[in-house]
C-alpha cells in the first residue's frame, strides 16, 4: 500500500477534537483520528490511555462532551451503536454479540432480517430464509470462509475463529463504510489468530477501511497500514509500522521516548 | 433446499478446509470435536442438536410403562383422549409461559392472569348483563394488559422477573378476590346467560375419542405460537433475548420493548386459556388453577426448555404437558395415591432438568 497515494484522498472517518469526561477523569482530550480509504489503522495505547473511549464514541456506544465526527466529509452524530451502524459504521465486538444458540444465518441477519415478498411476508411478517441463506452463504465465501459446513449449524458449534468470521461477514454487509474491529485476536489461539489476520486482509481488499485495536503489537505491524499511537486522552502520534520497530511503538505509548514530530 | 447443499458439498471439495489448514493439534480446545467420539458424546450431541426428542422419547416409553402397568384401561380411546382434555389449561399455560421462559425469565403470575381475566369474562357478561362477545374482549385485553404490566415491571424497574411476577401473583390473586367477593358464578347461571362462554368445553366424538374444541384451540395455539418463533423475526428475537441479552442489544434489537412485547403476547395466551377453562372447568371459581402457574413451569422444563433461556421449543411443552398428564392418569388408574404422582412428577423435574444442564455443556 503506497502511503502517499492513500493520503492523496480524503479520508472516510474523521475525528476531530472529541473531548469526554468522566467526573473528573478526563477520558477523551480533544483527540484526533483519520481514516483513510482502503487501509487497517491500527489503534493502540496503554491500559486507561482513552482509546476504547475514542472507539466507543466512534461506533456510538458513548456520546463525545464536544468535538464532531465526519463520515464522507459530512458531519454525523449518533447516540447508539445501532444509529452509528445505519450511517455504515459497523463494529466487530470483542465478545463478538453474537447468540450461540441461534443459526449462523440467523445470526448474520439478527436486526435486520429480510422478510418474504408479499402477503407472507408484510402481512404475516415470515423471513424469507431461503433469501437470508443464500445471503450469507455468499457473504461468508466472499471472506474465503466456506470451511463452515452448513450455514444453518449453530454458532456455538464453531470454533473462536469461526466465530469471528462470522462477526466480520456480519459487518461487512452491503452499504459498510468502515469497520472497527476490538481486539479480535484476543481470544485466538496461535494459528486462528493468523486466519483473522487474512481475514482483515480479505475486508481490506473489498476496499473497506478498518479500525483496528489490538494490544498485540506483532499483529499491529503485520496489518495496519498505518499505526495510530493514543495517550493521555489524546492521539500522540501517527507512525508507519514499516519506518519504525515494535519496541519504539511501546516507547512511545508509555512516554519513554519522545514521538517524531508528524 | 437441495441446489444449496449441493452448492455447499461442491465448495467444501473445492475449498482448503479450515482444520486441515490449521492443523490438528491447535484445535484441540477450539474445535468441534472432530476426532472420535464415545457413544455417549454422539447422543449429547444429537440431544443437543434436537431437544424436542427427549420429552417425545419419555413420552412414549411413559405411556408404554403406563400400558403395562395399568392395563387396557389406561389405552381405552376414552382416558387418552381424556388425558388430552385434562391437560388443556396447564398446555395452553405452559405455552405462554414458556415464550417467557425463552427469554431466561420466569413467569409465576400466569394462572392468576388467567382467573382474572375469566372473572372479567364472567362478571360481565352473566352478571352485569353485558353482551357475551365484548366481555369477552375485556377478559382478553385483561390478558393483555396484565402481561404487559409484567413487562413493564421486569424492563423499566429492572426488576427480577421471579420477584416481578411473585408479586403481581399476588396482586392478581387479590384482585380477583375482590371482583368476585370469593364467590363463584355458577355453570348453571353462565348456560343461561352466556352460553358462548362455554363453547370451548363442548365435544366432539371421533370413533370413541372425545375431544374438547378447547383441546384442538390448544393444538392451534402451539401451531400459531411455532411459526411466530421460528418464521418471524420477532421470533428471532425471543431467543437472542434469552440466549444473549447484551448481544441482542448490539445487534439492534430493542430488548426492552421486545420484552414487553413478548409479556404481553404471553398474557393473549393467557387470556384465551381463560375463556377456555370456563368451558372446561363449567363455573367461575376465583380460588381454581391456584396450582396452574407451577404446573406451567412444570411442563414447560420437563418439555426440554432451559430455564437459562435461549434453547428449547414450543413443541417440547406440549409434549411437557402431555407427559405430567400421562403420568396423573396412569398413576390414579393403577390405584395409586395421589401422593405418588406428586413424588413421580417431582422425580422427572429433577431429571429433566439434569438432562437439560447434561446437554448443554456441550457447548462448552
Amino acid at each position: 500500500m503506497d502511503k502517499k497515494g492513500v493520503k492523496l484522498m480524503d479520508p472516510v472517518l474523521v475525528a476531530k477534537k472529541l473531548s469526554k469526561k468522566y467526573g473528573k477523569v478526563v477520558a477523551l482530550d480533544n483527540a484526533d483520528l483519520e481514516l483513510y480509504p482502503g487501509e487497517v489503522l491500527g489503534v493502540i495505547g496503554d491500559n486507561g490511555a482513552g482509546k476504547s473511549t475514542l472507539i466507543k464514541a466512534l461506533c456510538g456506544a458513548v456520546i463525545p462532551d464536544s468535538g464532531e465526527i465526519q463520515l464522507d466529509g459530512n458531519k454525523v452524530s449518533f447516540t447508539s451503536p445501532i444509529e452509528a451502524r445505519k450511517l455504515g459504521i459497523e463494529t466487530v465486538y470483542q465478545n463478538l454479540a453474537l447468540s450461540p444458540a441461534l443459526s449462523i444465518t440467523d445470526n448474520m441477519f439478527l436486526g435486520r432480517e429480510i422478510r418474504q415478498k408479499g402477503f407472507m411476508g408484510r402481512i404475516l411478517k415470515f423471513l424469507d430464509q431461503k433469501a437470508m441463506a443464500e445471503e450469507a452463504r455468499k457473504r461468508l465465501s466472499d471472506l474465503g470462509l466456506l470451511t463452515i459446513q452448513n450455514i444453518n449449524q449453530l454458532v456455538e458449534t464453531l470454533s473462536g475463529g469461526q466465530r469471528q468470521g462470522v462477526a466480520v461477514a456480519r459487518a461487512t454487509s452491503f452499504g459498510t463504510k468502515v469497520v472497527i474491529m476490538d481486539e479480535p485476536t484476543a481470544a485466538l489461539g496461535v494459528k486462528e489468530s493468523r486466519r483473522v489476520l487474512e481475514l482483515i486482509g480479505e475486508v481490506r481488499a473489498r476496499g473497506i477501511p478498518i479500525i483496528l485495536i489490538s494490544h498485540n503489537m506483532p499483529h499491529v505491524f503485520e496489518v495496519a497500514d498505518r499505526i495510530h499511537v493514543h495517550r493521555l486522552g489524546t492521539r500522540l502520534c501517527v507512525i508507519d509500522p514499516k519506518k519504525y520497530e515494535m519496541s519504539d511503538a511501546v516507547a512511545f505509548m508509555t512516554g519513554a521516548k519522545e514521538p517524531p514530530l508528524n | 433446499m437441495n441446489k444449496i447443499s449441493d452448492d455447499i458439498s461442491k465448495d467444501l471439495k473445492d475449498q482448503p478446509k479450515f482444520t486441515t489448514d490449521i492443523g490438528e493439534k491447535d484445535q484441540d480446545h477450539h474445535s468441534f470435536d472432530l476426532g472420535e467420539q464415545t457413544t455417549l458424546k454422539k447422543i449429547q450431541h444429537f440431544l443437543h442438536g434436537n431437544p424436542t426428542i427427549v420429552p417425545v422419547i419419555i413420552l412414549i416409553l411413559s405411556v408404554i410403562a403406563f400400558g403395562f402397568i395399568a392395563g387396557g384401561k389406561f389405552f381405552s380411546a376414552f382416558n387418552l383422549s381424556l388425558i388430552v382434555q385434562q391437560v388443556t389449561i396447564v398446555g395452553i399455560l405452559a405455552a405462554a409461559q414458556t415464550l417467557i421462559i425463552l427469554t431466561a425469565g420466569i413467569d409465576l403470575s400466569v394462572a392468576a392472569m388467567m382467573v382474572l381475566a375469566s372473572v372479567f369474562m364472567g362478571k360481565l357478561s352473566v352478571e352485569m348483563g353485558i353482551p357475551t362477545l365484548p366481555a369477552i374482549l375485556v377478559g382478553m385485553i385483561s390478558g393483555v394488559a396484565t402481561g404487559a404490566f409484567n413487562g413493564l415491571l421486569v424492563t423499566r424497574l429492572r426488576l427480577p422477573p421471579f420477584i416481578v411476577t411473585l408479586g403481581t401473583w399476588n396482586i392478581f390473586f387479590a384482585l380477583v378476590i375482590f371482583f368476585t367477593g370469593s364467590q363463584s358464578i355458577r355453570s348453571s347461571d353462565i348456560e343461561v346467560n352466556a352460553p358462548l362462554l362455554h363453547f370451548w368445553g363442548e365435544r366432539i366424538n371421533l370413533g370413541g375419542f372425545v375431544f374438547t374444541y378447547g383441546a384442538f384451540l390448544m393444538i392451534g395455539i402451539f401451531i400459531f405460537l411455532w411459526f411466530l418463533l421460528n418464521r418471524t423475526a420477532w421470533g428471532r428475537h425471543v431467543y437472542a433475548i434469552g440466549d444473549d441479552k447484551e448481544a441482542a442489544e448490539l445487534s439492534g434489537i430493542r430488548t426492552d420493548r421486545m420484552l414487553v412485547s413478548i409479556y404481553a403476547v404471553a398474557g393473549f395466551v393467557v387470556a384465551i386459556g381463560a375463556w377456555v377453562s370456563i368451558g372446561r372447568v363449567g363455573s367461575v371459581s376465583p380460588t381454581s388453577f391456584y396450582e396452574g402457574n407451577l404446573d406451567s413451569i412444570t411442563a414447560v422444563v420437563i418439555g426440554g426448555t432451559s430455564l437459562f433461556g435461549g434453547r428449547g421449543t414450543i413443541i417440547g411443552s406440549l409434549f411437557g404437558a402431555l407427559i405430567v398428564g400421562v403420568f396423573s392418569s396412569g398413576l390414579s388408574i393403577a390405584g395409586l395415591d395421589v401422593l405418588w404422582q406428586r413424588f413421580a412428577l417431582g422425580c422427572l423435574i429433577i431429571v429433566a432438568v439434569g438432562i437439560d444442564q447434561w446437554i448443554r455443556k456441550v457447548s462448552n
